[in-house]
């Protein structure tokens, strides 16, 4: 019983640790380069550190006061460890420390800078003492250093992690931060925390009711369960009120997860579409599947990988570009690969659209063994750059900016596309081609060079597309693969001669999965799917959009 | 309209649309017992759609395609079209080119079509004979060996012929059958199928106006997709409807 | 009637695969059981076992030809007709491990034990019967095939149309295969067997005895194929490759045609799967890798569409050309599989077999052309289109 008791507490105490070493290192994080606060060297700070451990209470508060004085973030951790009661201090040097316990020794750290200082003997360490007086003096400090910080992100932090703690403790820090608080997000952050912490240990009715439609009005996801926990502690008089915003929540909770759901089948459907558009050019115009598809959309991946490794040697500032640069690359390098392919086999094969599909299956191979042989077989690193790093939320979704970013991009090559096919005389001549190919070739249609910059268009889209999936897939030689049956899915279900076509498969697909997924499991809903549309391809052999009439035959 | 028991092939107001364009309109026509109809009109008149519409491979939006009187083709497929006893002749000849002449003959050869009793199949004395006879009306008794793709177009055109004949149809479609042959096959194909025509209905489409006048049949113009005029060769070409159509504009 | 069929099926090229088939069947596992090892003759286990697996092999790209060859379906998922078939057998190999597996269930697999199940599923009562395993062998693939080839020929979903959504089915059958709780060992598949029929797989009688069965299916194969080729059907299978709506337009319902074809074909394919996971002791989800079953078709393409030898040479070509890249040039298998498919589709479109017919028509030529010109009308210029 009491160990066990011992063993919660030592656990607690661990979690609390690592959150302040966490929230230290945000603080950190965010607060470098705020020229308002005053340096001071690491041998200084050691120095008012260690003054932390002798003489009385009251020495303390003032040692805690010169800390803070510092502004360094990092003076954070080392006063939550100290208000845990986790910091010690070495009898015989004075000098403060954090301890881990390491069989019968105690290993030590220095608290600023996380060095090791070897280990003593458990008798030669000390607790450094404190009282509830420092206790508070400990938080009004630590809070003045995030709540009330200069930086936005750092008071954000803060405000998010006094919302998780709800401690009742934080009540009076978190009222005077609220009257110096301009920032709206914050300022909802903290009437939220607030609210929360009335509502588990308020008193007065009034307060706790409003502080209930707070939490019901705020729109945090985690409202309903708040609510639900604190329906043990309110008074009676308010349950039946709760429970009714409970259930609107979860009903809103509903509709925000089917939206959720749709978003999730929309960004899927973005990737489809980026992957399967491509094929369903060349397939709409030449009447040929492209199994080497898939490795192109490969070779944008590496073109992007290979655009960052360049960028990281030679000039890391440029980071943030190099999407911006590997798109026009990749395009470039999987346009003429693909003309080469055109070029070099599939001419030869026309009207013979399964061979076609055997000598592309041929070339994927080879280009998967080419990009192995040069790559190596593993997946390599593509990083995001800034702006596609991270995720916010947008009501109740949440959003990852790099899905949100592919899902326009998908839509800005559909667009782009679509003005190339309607509005170029390269456009006008692909799709007298798809439509009848003899007699455009009979009106002077070269179609032999369409046919070749179909192909480089297609192949070059199929780039573009890799440069978009290096960012939310594993770069490996077997990137394509992973896509060119959903691809071929879309295809055979949107029909060809269409983008629109295209567009509705990609989506349909994407949101269908997304909505089976949960219900059937991921790869249940995958087989689902492909049963789906053997059935659907019964009703509509030639797909939703298809040609008609005599031409089609 | 007229009566329809005792026609052998009755359309009536049939209407067929490909992505808005009506490429069959309203179309009537009928062709009795033992008949031969010559159609004739400028391209893309609807002739082969027409073709496709009895065969079962288009389905008509609009109308009654009736067989023998009583059997609505619309509801049918082209296989089961084919055994009713229609037979169809493309404008492109379309034989089977890989096998050999005997072979596309034996296929085609009036037999069951099922796929066990296919698979079983072995030719009787009788069906040899008949064979050898049909390979003797078209011409092609020297090569029935060789593959259909070495015969040149006009041997092809007689192959197809032929094949029709295996059917046993009661009711021929054939289109454009003189398309590359030289006058004197043009003059046999004309008689061959006047002897056919003397046991079945005929529906022909031709181009070739010297060969519709040695047919000496009915015939019917088609223009964008129905009938513009009937009649005799005579009667029709005096049309100053069909004159516009052609000369005129 | 069936008897004439059979005398027709065996022109004189059917006759002596058979012949051959036959004489391996029998010498060579007499030459691995009867000549001790080290004398001149001896064939080794591994060798009989080898080939054993490259004539189930031939099976399955022959199983392939019937419906590509013939019939112009250029199946992509023909491997999941081999791995359902494979499966079959393989289950019934997993009953006679009894209680000799790891956790020593006399009822259960192991991995079922592993997975906690209590009691076997539906779907694998009757399998420690060798006749209903067999059985299954060939109704599982075959009722597949029917199915599938029902909806898609009876709609007329021809060309890649249907190539793509049979890569979809083995695709979907992969996927399915992985899943633990479907029952069929997962990731893994299903391995360590111990007996079939009472002796032990690795025997060296048994893999004679395997070696002998497969040669014999394949021989026996042959005369199906080959007599249902040489039949009407066969020629309005062909018919129906070259020009399908013409031949419908002659009163044959080509959808039947094909749904024949395909289903003889998985039942064929079926039977080799069955024939070859005793041999390699293995059956897991990767044989339904859509991969795998593009393979299958480059065996045949190399070997020769369209003829019955061809796919049999084609399928033992390709693996003996396997072999030697896998174990000497590892790296360049990939590259030489690739350069395989473009070649042959680009320079060799019949295969061996039909280089082999070229170069033996070319020498025949001269008398025949001279023939030509005598016989019947004079060759007409072909009109412009």
């Amino acid at each position: 019983m009491m160990s066990d008791l011992i063993g919660t507490i030592m656990e607690r105490s661990a979690a609390r640790r690592w959150l302040a070493a966490a929230m230290a290192l945000l603080v950190a994080v965010f607060a470098f380069g705020s020229p308002s606060l005053a340096q001071v060297s690491d041998a200084e700070l050691t120095q008012r550190i260690d003054a932390l451990a002798p003489g009385s209470y009251a020495d303390r508060a003032g040692a805690v006061g010169a800390l803070v004085a510092s502004g360094d973030p990092r003076v954070v951790g080392v006063l939550q460890v100290l208000a845990e009661g986790d910091l010690l201090v070495v009898e015989e040097t004075g000098k403060v420390v954090y301890v881990e316990r390491s069989g019968k020794d105690f290993a030590l750290t220095d608290p600023l800078t996380g060095e090791s200082l070897g280990s003593v003997p458990r008798g030669d360490v000390e607790k450094v003492r404190v009282n509830n007086s420092l206790r508070r003096t400990l938080r009004t400090a630590i809070g003045q250093l995030t709540l009330l910080s200069e930086d936005r992100g750092t008071r954000l932090a803060a405000a998010q992690s006094i919302l998780r703690d709800a401690d009742p403790a934080n009540l009076q820090l978190l009222d005077e931060s609220l009257a110096a608080e301009i920032d709206p997000a914050i300022k909802r952050t903290m009437e939220l925390a607030r609210a929360v912490i009335t509502l588990k240990s308020g008193s007065d009715v009034e307060q706790i009711r409003s502080a209930a439609e707070t939490v019901a009005h705020s729109g945090s996801r985690d409202a309903a369960s708040i609510l639900s926990a604190a329906m043990g502690t309110v008074p009676d008089e308010l349950r039946a009120d709760i429970q009714a915003s409970i259930d609107g929540l979860a009903r809103d909770r509903a509709v925000w997860d089917a939206l959720q759901n749709v978003w999730f089948g929309v960004s899927l459907g973005s990737v489809l579409l980026l992957a399967a558009i491509g094929l369903a050019i060349t397939f709409g115009v030449m009447g040929v599947i492209n199994m080497a598809h898939g490795e192109m959309v490969m070779l944008g991946a590496y073109t992007t990988f290979a655009v960052q490794e360049t960028i990281r040697q030679n000039a890391p500032g440029l980071f943030d570009y190099s999407l911006a640069i590997a798109l026009p690359l990749a395009f470039l390098l999987t346009a003429l690969v693909g003309v080469a392919i055109e070029r070099g086999v599939i001419r030869w094969l026309y009207g013979r659209a399964l061979e076609t599909l055997l000598a592309t299956w041929g070339l994927s191979l080879i280009l998967q063994q080419t990009v192995r042989s040069i790559f190596g077989p593993t997946n390599r690193q593509v990083g995001n750059p800034s702006w596609m790093s991270g995720s916010f939320e947008f009501y109740g979704l949440a959003i990852t900016w790099s899905r949100l970013w592919i899902v326009v991009f998908a839509l800005a090559v559909f667009v782009a596309l679509l003005l190339v096919l309607n509005r170029t005389a390269l456009g006008l001549q692909m799709r007298a081609v798809t439509q009848n190919r003899r007699m455009a070739s009979a009106m002077g249609i070269r179609t032999p060079l369409v046919d070749a910059m179909t192909f480089g268009l297609g192949s070059g889209i199929a780039g573009l597309a890799g440069v978009a999936l290096s960012q939310i897939d594993n770069v490996s030689p077997n990137l394509g693969q992973g896509y060119i049956i959903d691809s071929f899915m879309v295809v055979v279900f949107g029909g060809v001669g269409n983008l629109w076509g295209t567009l509705v498969g990609a989506m349909t697909l994407g949101i269908a999965n997304k909505f089976l997924e949960p219900y059937a499991g991921a790869v249940l809903g995958k087989i689902l799917i492909l049963v789906l549309i053997i059935l659907f391809i019964q009703r509509r052999p030639r797909g939703l959009f298809a040609l008609k009439g005599r031409a089609v035959e | 309209m007229t009566d329809k028991t005792g026609t052998m092939l009755y359309l009536d107001g049939v209407s067929v649309a490909f992505d808005g364009f009506r490429a069959i309109n309203k179309l009537s026509l009928i062709v009795q017992p033992a008949e031969m109809l010559a159609i004739i009109g400028p391209n893309g008149a609807g002739k082969t759609t027409m073709m496709d519409i009895i065969t079962g491979k288009t389905r008509p939006d609009d109308g009654e395609v009736l067989f023998d009187g009583r059997t609505d083709l619309t509801k049918l497929d082209e296989a089961a079209i084919a055994n009713l006893g229609i037979g169809r002749k493309f404008q492109k000849p379309t034989v089977f080119e890989s096998q050999t002449v005997w072979n596309n003959l034996e296929m085609a050869l009036r037999k069951p079509r099922g796929i066990f009793r296919t698979l079983f199949y072995t030719p009787s004395a009788e069906d040899i004979a008949r064979i050898e006879e049909i390979l003797d009306i078209v011409r092609l008794s020297g090569r029935k060996d060789e593959l259909a793709a070495n015969l040149s177009h006009g041997q092809k055109q007689w192959l197809e012929i032929g094949m029709l004949l295996a059917q046993d149809p009661k009711l021929l479609l054939v289109d454009e059958p003189v398309a590359g042959m030289t006058d004197s096959e043009t003059v046999e194909t004309a008689k061959l199928l006047k002897n056919i025509a003397l046991t079945r209905s005929v529906v022909v489409v031709e181009h070739d106006m010297s060969f519709v006048r040695d047919l000496g049949s009915r015939v019917t113009c088609l223009a964008e997709g129905s009938v513009l005029a009937e009649g005799t060769l005579d009667q029709v070409s005096a049309n100053p409807l069909v004159i516009e159509r052609y000369l005129g504009r | 009637m069936i008897s004439q069929a059979l005398f027709r099926a065996l022109d004189r090229k059917a006759i002596w695969l058979v012949g051959i088939l036959v004489a391996l069947a029998i010498l060579v596992p007499a030459a691995n059981l009867l000549i001790p090892v080290g004398q001149p003759g001896h064939v080794p286990t591994y060798v009989v076992t080898l080939f054993g697996k490259y004539l189930s092999y031939a099976m399955l790209a022959l199983a392939l030809d019937l419906v590509w060859g013939y019939c112009g379906i250029l199946s992509l998922g023909h491997g999941a007709f081999f791995a359902l078939g494979g499966y079959a057998m393989g289950m019934y190999l997993m009953r006679q491990i009894g209680d000799r597996g790891v956790y020593a269930n006399p009822e259960l697999p192991d991995f079922m034990v592993f997975l906690n199940w209590q009691e076997l599923p539906w779907y694998w009562q009757g399998f420690d019967n060798f006749w209903f395993a067999c059985l299954m062998v060939v109704l599982v693939p075959g009722l597949l095939a029917f199915v599938f080839g029902f909806l898609a020929f009876r709609s007329r979903v021809t060309g890649v149309y249907l190539s793509i959504i049979t890569q979809a089915m083995t695709f979907a059958l992969l996927l399915a295969f992985f899943r633990n709780d479907m029952g069929f060992g997962g990731n893994n598949g299903l391995t360590d067997f111990k007996e079939i029929l009472g002796v032990p797989v690795q025997a060296a009688t048994t893999r004679g005895a395997l070696f002998a069965a497969t040669a014999l299916a394949l021989a026996l194969s042959v005369l199906v194929c080959s007599g249902i080729v040489n039949s009407k059907l066969g020629k309005v299978m062909i018919a129906a490759r070259d020009a399908e709506s013409r031949t419908r337009f002659l009163g044959y319902r080509v959808e039947y045609v094909k749904l024949f074809a395909f289903t003889v074909s998985a039942v064929i394919a079926g039977i080799a799967g069955a024939l070859y996971v005793p041999q390699v002791g293995i059956i897991n989800p990767g044989e339904f890798d859509p991969a795998n079953s593009i393979e299958v078709v480059i065996w045949t393409a190399v070997g020769g569409r369209g003829t019955i030898v061809g796919p049999i040479i084609g399928a033992i070509l390709v693996h003996m050309g396997k072999s030697y890249f896998t174990s000497a040039l590892p790296e360049l298998w990939l590259f030489a599989l690739g350069a395989l498919f473009v070649l042959v589709t680009l320079f060799l479109p019949k295969g061996i077999v039909g280089l082999l017919g070229q170069y033996r028509a070319a020498r025949a030529r001269p008398e025949r052309s001279g023939n030509q010109r005598d016989a019947g009308v004079d060759p007409q210029p072909e009109p412009a289109e």
